[in-house]
């Protein structure tokens, strides 16, 4: 451990989340964010809205991860960036360590900017290419006029040591490192201030394989080391699973299914979060000749979504999944399912819930 | 089978061969040897996968089949075969003509292929009357409208009237691959066709890609480094390495029994569905090799662990691809018996 990290921290319980003494570090309560869309002529009236996020309620515990999974356009990255107050809610509410942030100015999140932190999908496009390493991992002392022990040079060099980098690389230019590396000083920069909560928006899914593994294990170090809490955006599932605590599953706006990681991976309740389970490829290509025939769901099974995902502009009446959904209901198109608590640590929007637990079932469950 | 070593059939004998392919690239840091000797042959009605890691060659390949590299700095030398004809010594004009008739492409990104300006449909019937001087507009649009139906469009007839960005990302990809069809090519080549893609609808592209093969008999390269996807899809697997291909197989053994310690390190690097949660991942270590100074003897010696156990040949001289099983080869100086106890003690139990 270097000297310009916090002492040692104690190390994340398991299920945080379940321990109800422990206030959630990040709460958000019905967030909506709606884009307006402005019509034609002079007047540019709003001529209807792109629904991104609309109504979310969920809470992150100190020290866990939270992944967020869901098709492209399903508002993650809104959601993302509404928690880090880089845009503007419509509605609803954002608390921070149990202090509402939601409309806070500028002068008064700036304190709280070091807290949260954000990590960029790409790790092209994030780093400024004219400046060096040491001067982008070091910009956030400078912005927040922070003062350090021995220097910013030495505390950014920590850093990169942190992340697995050089810090002799300290006068190097970001086209100089690989993909992989260019993340780590991505999360090296949102280190610097020493964050309790890092939003990570698709972390990796700019990387291949091996090199995704590297920055999955460093995430991984830095919470252990760090005590940091993660809310990270993703749309591998198989990543999710590797880094997260507890999964939400976002659908055109909503949140239809947030559970513990072992309970959403193996009983899945929302029928959106079984089909998305089942059409993960899996390296195994005796899997594919099992397939063939297999029922829905069932021995490899894959369960096929037809048409697209709805626009967030009409999304359809009732449940959103609805159009796609192959057990809708009359019901389902009337009447808006609510999250709603299914079992201990898994809530579901959903009229006719998936896995339904038999009661002999339920008495193995721990 | 499709793949065998090197030289051991014609080049004529398989729909599509290559021969000691190699495209360099003349730049002002030096020469990139983005693709440095590779060979494979693949039949109609057949998948052939490559897989490797970013810059090892695989897309600069599939572009140099397509006969897309004709810039002055490119450098290719070898054989290209397609249905008997020779394509690296060909007319550029003779290679325009097979682009779009014989043999197709899909992007990764569907807008860097798709013109934003024209509609959908005036792009899938100009790429057919390209091929079919004598036909009609309005038979070139029946087959567009036909074409977005097969590939699963809702309203067919309405919606090849509109523009890209008009359509959703799984919707472009499908626009696209219907322009790609529309001629019936016998050789498809996909290049990371759902990177950008969604599980489901990356799932309806796939399973179209197969229908399609199985429809129309065509041969296929699916090139990407999600291993998922290639095991859905692909018969045989072709693994690159630093613009070389270290292995080759058919599927079913090239994931149950892979030769080359980069594809171990490849298949152990990934977190997997089907498989108990692990601790942690294990990354390849190391960096990617330079393609300008390519490192000497395997390309994989600076980050291979198990390169010392060859007695200094894995850095002085480079391997080459040996049979290892029945129409399985890898590039490795490791003896065949090590390789496979290595593989049974230390890596299978982790895979
Ligand atoms: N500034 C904006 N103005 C108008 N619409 C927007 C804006 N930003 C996002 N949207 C729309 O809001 C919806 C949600 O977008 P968002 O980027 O949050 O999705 P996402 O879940 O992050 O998707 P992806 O996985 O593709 O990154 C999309 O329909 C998008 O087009
Ligand atoms: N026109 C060019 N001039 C110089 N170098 C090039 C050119 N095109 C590609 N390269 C280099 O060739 C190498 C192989 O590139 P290629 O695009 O084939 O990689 P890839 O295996 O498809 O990677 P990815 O998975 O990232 O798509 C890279 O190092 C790339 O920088
Ligand atoms: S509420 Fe109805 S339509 Fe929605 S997911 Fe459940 S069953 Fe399907
Ligand atoms: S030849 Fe040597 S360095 Fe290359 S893969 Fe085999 S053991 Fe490793
Ligand atoms: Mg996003
Ligand atoms: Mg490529």
């Amino acid at each position: 451990m270097t000297d310009t990290q916090p002492a040692a921290v104690p190390s994340p319980t398991p299920s945080p989340e379940r321990d109800p003494q422990r206030a959630p570090l990040l709460k958000v309560t019905d967030l909506v964010r709606h884009f307006p869309i402005k019509g034609g002529g002079v007047l540019r009236r709003k001529v209807g809205a792109v629904r991104a996020v609309d109504g979310i309620s969920f809470a992150v515990h100190p020290g866990e991860t939270l992944g967020v999974v869901g098709e492209s356009g399903c508002g993650k990255s809104t959601m993302g960036r509404l928690v880090t107050r880089l845009d503007e809610p419509t509605g609803g509410t954002v608390e921070f360590e149990g202090r509402d942030i939601t409309h806070l100015g500028a002068a008064a999140m700036r304190p709280l900017r070091r807290d949260i932190q954000i990590v960029f999908q790409d790790p092209y496009s994030s780093l400024n290419p004219r400046h060096t390493v040491g001067t982008i991992v070091g910009a956030p002392f400078k912005l927040q006029k922070v003062a350090t022990e021995h220097g910013v040079k030495r505390a950014v060099q920590d850093l990169l040591e942190l992340c697995g980098l050089n810090p002799e690389h300290y006068n190097r230019y970001p086209h100089e490192f690989s993909g992989g590396q260019r993340q780590r000083i991505g999360i090296a920069r949102a280190l610097a201030l020493k964050p309790k909560m890092i939003v990570a928006d698709e972390p990796v899914s700019a990387l291949d394989v091996s090199i995704q593994a590297q920055v999955v294990n460093l995430l991984d170090d830095l919470q252990r080391e760090l005590g940091l809490t993660y809310l990270i955006i993703a749309h591998d599932l198989s990543v999710v699973r590797h880094v997260s605590d507890r999964v939400a599953v976002m659908y055109l706006g909503k949140i239809v299914e947030v559970a513990d990681r072992d309970t959403l991976y193996s009983r899945p309740a929302h029928p959106y979060t079984t089909a998305l389970l089942s059409a993960v490829p899996v390296p195994d290509p005796r899997r594919k000749e099992r397939r063939v025939g297999a029922a829905p769901g069932e021995g490899g099974g894959r369960i096929l979504l037809t048409g697209d995902v709805p626009s967030p502009i009409n999304p359809p009446s009732g449940c959103r999944f609805r159009t796609r959904c192959w057990k809708a209901q009359e019901i389902c198109a009337e009447q808006e399912p609510l999250l709603e608590l299914l079992s201990p640590g898994q809530q579901v929007a959903c009229h006719f819930p998936e896995n339904q637990q038999s009661p002999e079932n339920q008495v193995t469950t721990p | 089978m499709t793949v065998q070593p090197e030289d051991a059939r014609r080049p004529g004998d398989a729909f599509l061969a290559l021969r000691d392919l190699r495209i360099h690239f003349d730049t002002d840091d030096g020469l990139v040897k983005s693709v440095d000797g590779v060979s494979l042959d693949l039949a109609e009605g057949r998948t052939l996968g490559i897989v490797g890691e970013s810059g090892s060659g695989k897309s600069v390949t599939s572009l140099g089949i397509m006969g897309l590299h004709r810039s002055r700095r490119a450098r290719i030398s070898g054989e290209i075969w397609l249905d008997g004809e020779e394509l690296v010594g060909a007319d550029p004009d003779r290679v325009r003509r097979l682009r779009g008739q014989k043999m197709a492409m899909i992007f990764q990104d569907p807008l860097t292929a798709m013109h934003p300006l024209y509609t959908v449909g005036a792009q899938i019937v100009e790429a057919y009357l390209a091929h079919h001087p004598g036909g009609t507009k309005r038979e070139a649009r029946r087959r567009a409208i036909e074409m977005l139906d097969r590939v699963g469009i809702p309203q067919p007839d309405r919606r090849v009237d509109d523009y890209p960005h008009q359509f959703s990302g799984g919707m472009r990809q499908r626009a696209m691959i219907a322009m790609a069809l529309v001629n019936n090519p016998q050789l498809l080549i996909a290049d990371e066709p759902t990177t950008a893609l969604d599980v489901t609808v990356q799932a309806q592209i796939l399973d179209l890609i197969r229908d399609v093969q199985s429809e129309f008999g065509s041969a296929v390269i699916i090139i990407t480094h999600d291993l998922g996807v290639v095991a859905e899809l692909a018969d045989d697997i072709l693994v690159m390495y630093g613009g070389r291909c270290v292995e080759r197989g058919p599927a079913t053994t090239l994931f149950e029994a892979p030769e080359h310690p980069y594809t171990w390190g490849l298949l152990g690097s990934m977190p997997r569905l089907d498989r108990p949660l692990q601790e942690r991942l294990v990354p390849v270590g190391g960096t990617p090799p330079s393609l300008i100074n390519v490192p000497s003897g395997c390309a994989f010696h600076p980050r291979c662990p198990y390169a010392e156990l060859t007695g200094g040949r894995s850095a002085g001289e480079r391997p080459v691809l040996a049979e290892a099983a029945p129409g399985h080869h890898a590039a490795c100086h490791l003896p065949i018996a090590d390789r496979h106890r290595i593989f049974a003690e230390q890596i299978a139990p982790r895979l």
